[in-house]
């Protein structure tokens, strides 16, 4: 956060700015005051993938489970819960998204593009086993 | 006495603990120190009001009035909850104090009800388990964090613990009708509570780098159980009975 920055934001807490507290020093936005984020994964029962479902702050992994559980999980099915500090995770840049182009015009990478299904259905009828060929 | 009303007894105690203290902790609703735990505290004390009500519902099968009218209409002596959970909230180092000496007493109690020979009960005690699992999980994390956290954290944490103590010790409170519930397996009794409480809560005070005051010092704060409360208790009911005093049948 810069010097600049500073100056505008008086506090991330809107309580803190709501109330327009003169006097002391409210800029501070780095760690103590303001935890770091964590990125929570939500899984809904066991052996499916842990979806992306949002942040939480959180000062350590411990508590950050306590909030994930509560912000994530309070009303839904759910089997676990991930979290991850936000800090290791590693991204792409917005201004390279170029590579993704061409990708959805790539119809023959599409599973719909194998033509099985007649084969698929003849295996059927003829009650052959996997072992047979085809 | 004989064993429905021993038994009317004991879930009058842990119903009026849950919510009283439900009532207490929901005060800190928007005034939490950061968003996630004001959110975390309030469905705690949210799920302490729900468990409540199902206790509530048990006695009412048991021949006593609706859990509403249980829960809005009495005034603090017909109250059976511990001094402990109507304490004023304080600063947010004694209200986690009390929820963490609460919950890990309630831990235990909902454990030994889950076998219960009496089955409504022991039904509620295994529904309800999982949430106390996680109230003690939060309580023992931010134990743990403010225990450790700085001088002032710590020292705040010991004052807390330190005022808290006795009344915790309260919520042990011998009761007349104990022996029919511990020969009918219907509750282990309070001595073996408190004796299960205290190998549970001990280490988890010294980890937290904070020291169990010194056994010469315990004097329970008893009387709760009997309806005899601190000045605290009738001004929370007046506040928690508001709506339903002004309209009895208001739905919200």
């Amino acid at each position: 956060m810069s010097t600049e920055d500073n100056k505008t934001i008086i506090s991330l807490d809107p309580r803190i700015s709501r109330s327009n507290l003169t006097g002391g020093n409210h800029s501070d936005v780095d760690g103590l005051i303001h935890f770091q984020t964590y990125e929570v994964f939500h899984q809904s029962k066991r052996g499916a993938q842990h979806k992306h479902v949002g942040i939480v702050h959180a000062p350590n992994p411990d508590m950050a489970l306590l909030y994930a559980k509560e912000q994530y999980a309070r009303r839904e099915v759910t089997a676990n819960i991930w979290v991850a500090p936000s800090s290791c995770i590693s991204a792409t840049e917005y201004e390279d998204d170029d590579v993704f182009t061409t990708a959805p015009e790539k119809l023959y990478r599409n599973p719909a593009s194998y033509k099985v299904m007649d084969r698929i259905q003849a295996f059927k009828e003829r009650g052959m086993k996997a072992s047979d060929e085809v | 006495m004989d064993s429905i009303s021993a038994l009317k007894e004991l879930l009058y105690k842990i119903a009026d603990d849950q919510l009283i203290i439900g009532h207490r902790n929901s005060e800190w609703n928007g005034l939490g120190p950061m968003l996630e735990e004001d959110i975390a505290f309030s469905s705690m004390a949210q799920d302490k009001m729900g468990q409540s009500e199902h206790i509530y519902n048990l006695l009412h099968q048991l021949g006593e009035a609706d859990a509403d009218t249980v829960a809005f209409t009495r005034n603090a002596p017909q109250f059976h909850c511990s001094q402990l959970v109507e304490l004023p909230i304080g600063g947010y180092d004694f209200s986690i104090m009390r929820h963490f000496l609460f919950d890990s007493a309630e831990y235990i109690r909902f454990e030994g009800l889950k076998t219960s020979a009496y089955q409504p009960l022991a039904q509620v005690a295994k529904k309800f388990f999982g949430e106390i699992k996680y109230h003690t999980m939060h309580a023992n994390t931010w134990l743990h964090q403010l225990g450790h956290g700085n001088e002032e954290s710590n020292g705040k944490m010991q004052e807390s613990l330190n005022y808290a103590w006795n009344y915790a010790l309260g919520m042990f409170e011998p009761g007349p009708a104990e022996e029919v519930l511990i020969k009918e397996n219907i509750f282990i009794g309070e001595a073996a509570l408190r004796e299960k409480w205290m190998a549970m809560v001990t280490p988890l005070l010294e980890k937290s780098n904070l020291v169990v005051p010194s056994p010469a010092s315990w004097a329970p704060v008893y009387g709760g159980r009997i309806g005899e409360h601190t000045e605290y208790l009738q001004p929370l009911l007046k506040e928690m009975t508001e709506v339903y005093t002004i309209d009895p049948s208001a739905d919200w």
